[in-house]
């Protein structure tokens, strides 16, 4: 078995040398994961925040939907976003299977319901404090949505940045949509899943290390956000 | 709200215009006719094979290969669903029955290498002195050491699963007692046999490539029914109307040529052979 | 807008009369409040006369118009007890109900010093005292341009200086002649604030008269008994 000191000289070794397949990984892990997630932001959070003002029919069943998916697993997410976009599935002629849009597409889809369920939380809390005055000063429901929305904007950073990291640690779903295919789809994580089976655990924990870095650095940047938004 | 709170929201939403117009090249190139899709086993990507036949083939002929790398079973299965142009895998009945049902043109005979059968140094069903395999496999029942089975409908998993008919033994009577279906990969199978101490059966170019072997070494080899025979099949045009024929032809053709076989032979890790070409002497 | 005409007002909540036979009518511009016991009804009548709440049965009607309209609503602002502050500086705060109601930007300053907080603009509504959050508010109320504003027990959990000072900024919005709909526990504040008192008990009105007679001569017994205590 590999030991600690095995690993942390991988490690070195990854970080010393600007290795150009590591930084190419490295950059499409981000791609795809920042833009799953900015997309799912940017229709999770007025989603979300619509479930947790308005009211209507079919509520409550809507809001218990949109927490389960919060538990799908990435597998099965992958398997159905590969049926649809297979050349033999419906949307197979955009062509899109095994390409970084087909991980985001999936990503997007694995994120979303958890930006969402969040923001209908974090946003039906603020709504209690927020209705009166809101329908006392005649705010329509979309500039409620607006108002609570950047209102909570520092909660929803967290909830942004929990989608991220459910997006840039997956490996289930873009292992099966994106293919492992080297120089083309390999991410952080599907070329952990390659070291583990090549049974070279020393270099994928150095990865997963990288991996946990990069989370870390993308936590600092929007922690240093957050100080500026306050 | 002051402006200065919309600057990271105005970097952000740049950033992704950015992110965006730089899949949608990449898209556009991919849809182009220049690139060729291979569903593929394991063991070929993971031995390093691809990375040094890959790149002779795209300078030659400017196609770009993009491999997806699966356990045989999924790779035909993905290929049905015509996601692939190219299928390279190692069961040749399934081959054939991909060819028959329409899905692929023609099978070629690709290369070889063998089956090995490993297991713990100390080997507690004692089969290192075994030379035959079916053999080797009933004393491991007869001593219930641990065998670990890829379960997987892959290549080795159908191998394997030969083997056992021919021997005295249905392991499936067995299965979690000391059979053991992993359902996973060769290489997931392979760190679960090191883990577990027990036996099981891989393909050699894998075993010589695979860096987590512990004290595990090879046991059993050079049977005959150990043999492996890889094979290439392009997909079938008339049932997958998207797939690239041309280019897949290209690269079937240049594979079983003179060319590609020689790359093959001439293939080594850790200086030995991996895989012995026979397109031209086995063409059907 | 006035006058504002209530007519068979009930409004029940799960089998729970809240309010009944609600009949009141408000001609005169000035500060009327409206008294009575926890729980007999105040701030729900309030909510009802701002067309917040929809009575179950009876009219509301503001010069003609129903109290639940948008247009109509739009000519009141209503204060509560807790302010409610947006998650920005005072000054976006008023900047945001200018821009609800199409009105310009350069208006702020003129709100924040009605307030006295044109000192403290650019501070996070948030972290302003109490007191100060609730002459915000009022002047964010005011903002509003309203021809009708309502105060929900505004004083309640303030300081007597701070009172003082939001008694002023009512005393000014009446002054600027918008009618004042307040509700009170604070007798003392009523009686030097009221023009006219609604007295309320267990969701009726058992008397609406000017403030001077409310505060020496009470007709119902009820009214009586809760100025007891406070006159002796």
């Amino acid at each position: 078995m590999s030991t600690l000191s095995q690993i942390f000289s991988e490690v070195v070794v990854l970080l010393s040398g600007p290795d150009p397949d590591l930084i190419e990984i490295v950059w499409l892990s981000l791609r795809v994961s920042l833009t799953a997630t900015f997309l799912a932001c940017l229709i999770g959070l007025p989603l979300g925040a619509l479930l947790g003002i308005k009211n209507f029919p079919g509520k409550t069943l809507c809001t218990i939907l949109v927490n389960t998916l919060m538990g799908m697993p990435p597998v099965v997410l992958g398997l159905i976003v590969y049926l649809m976009l297979s050349r033999s599935g419906p949307m197979g002629f955009l062509q899109l299977l095994y390409t970084p849009t087909a991980m985001i597409i999936a990503q997007f889809a694995l994120v979303l319901p958890i930006v969402a369920a969040l923001t209908r939380q974090q946003i039906e809390d603020s709504w209690r404090e927020y209705g009166d005055t809101m329908s006392s000063l005649c705010v329509p429901l979309s500039g409620s949505v607006k108002t609570l929305l950047w209102d909570s904007r520092l909660s929803l950073l967290t909830t942004g940045m929990a989608g991220f990291s459910r997006a840039i640690s997956e490996v289930g779903a873009v292992i099966i949509v994106g293919g492992n295919i080297d120089h083309l789809t390999r991410v952080m994580t599907t070329a952990i899943a390659l070291e583990t089976s090549k049974g070279d655990l020393p270099l994928a924990l150095a990865l997963g290390a990288v991996l946990l870095t990069i989370a870390l650095a993308v936590n600092s940047l929007v922690f240093s956000l957050r100080a500026r938004i306050t | 709200m002051n402006i200065r709170s919309f600057i990271p929201i105005a970097i952000l939403a740049v950033i992704t215009t950015a992110l965006v117009t730089g899949y949608v090249i990449t898209n556009s190139v991919l849809a182009d006719n220049r690139t060729v899709l291979v569903q593929s086993t394991t063991s070929t990507a993971n031995s390093g094979l691809y990375d040094y036949l890959l790149p002779q083939f795209e300078s030659e002929t400017d196609i770009k290969v993009n491999v997806v790398a699966v356990g045989t079973g999924q790779a035909i299965r993905n290929a049905s669903n015509c996601d692939a142009d190219v299928l390279l895998v190692h069961a040749k009945e399934a081959e054939l029955k991909f060819v028959e049902g329409g899905f692929g043109v023609q099978r070629h005979d690709l290369m070889y290498n063998d089956f090995v059968l490993i297991g713990p140094a100390k080997d507690p069903a004692a089969i290192a002195e075994i030379e035959d395999v079916t053999t080797a496999l009933n004393a491991i029942a007869d001593s219930k050491s641990i065998f670990a089975s890829r379960g997987d409908d892959s290549g080795t998993h159908k191998k394997e699963q030969g083997l056992w008919q021919q021997s005295s033994t249905d392991p499936t009577q067995h299965s979690g007692e000391w059979y053991r279906e992993t359902g996973s990969g060769m290489g997931a199978t392979l760190n679960i046999a090191v883990g577990m101490d027990a036996y099981t059966i891989t393909d050699r170019a894998t075993w010589i490539n695979f860096k987590n072997r512990g004290d595990h070494k090879i046991l059993v080899e050079g049977d005959d029914r150990l043999f492996n025979q890889y094979g290439i099949v392009l997909v079938n045009n008339n049932k997958c109307p998207h797939s690239n024929t041309k280019s897949g032809e290209r690269f079937v053709n240049w594979m079983i040529s003179d060319t590609g076989q020689s790359l093959i032979a001439s293939y080594k890790l850790k200086e030995q052979q991996l895989f012995y070409p026979n397109a031209i002497q086995a063409e059907q | 807008m006035l006058p504002l005409e209530i007519k068979d007002v009930a409004l029940t909540v799960n089998e729970t009369h809240i309010l009944r036979n609600i009949n009141l009518q408000l001609t005169d511009n000035g500060i009327t409040i409206v008294m009575g016991h926890n729980g007999a009804g105040k701030s729900i009548l309030l909510r009802c006369m701002h067309g917040l709440l929809e009575p179950t049965e009876g009219k509301i009607q503001w010069n003609g118009d129903t109290a639940s309209d948008v247009e109509t609503r739009k000519k009141q602002a209503m204060v509560f007890q807790k302010p409610l502050m947006l998650n920005r500086s005072a000054a976006a705060n008023i900047e945001y109900v200018l821009k609800l109601r199409d009105k310009p930007k350069s208006l702020v300053m003129k709100y924040l010093q009605s307030a006295n907080l044109d000192s403290k603009s650019n501070q996070p509504a948030k972290s302003l005292s109490g007191g100060e959050q609730q002459r915000l508010a009022i002047a964010r109320a005011i903002a509003c341009d309203p021809e009708a504003i309502f105060f929900d027990e505004p004083t309640a959990n303030l300081d007597p200086d701070a009172t003082l000072q939001i008694e002023s900024q009512i005393i000014s919005a009446s002054q600027q002649s918008i009618k004042v709909i307040m509700v009170t526990h604070d007798i003392a504040q009523a009686r030097r604030l009221a023009d006219d008192v609604v007295f309320l008990n267990k969701g009726t009105i058992t008397e609406h008269c000017s403030a001077d007679k409310f505060f020496t001569r009470p007709e119902s017994a009820e009214a009586g008994n809760y100025l007891s205590a406070y006159i002796k």
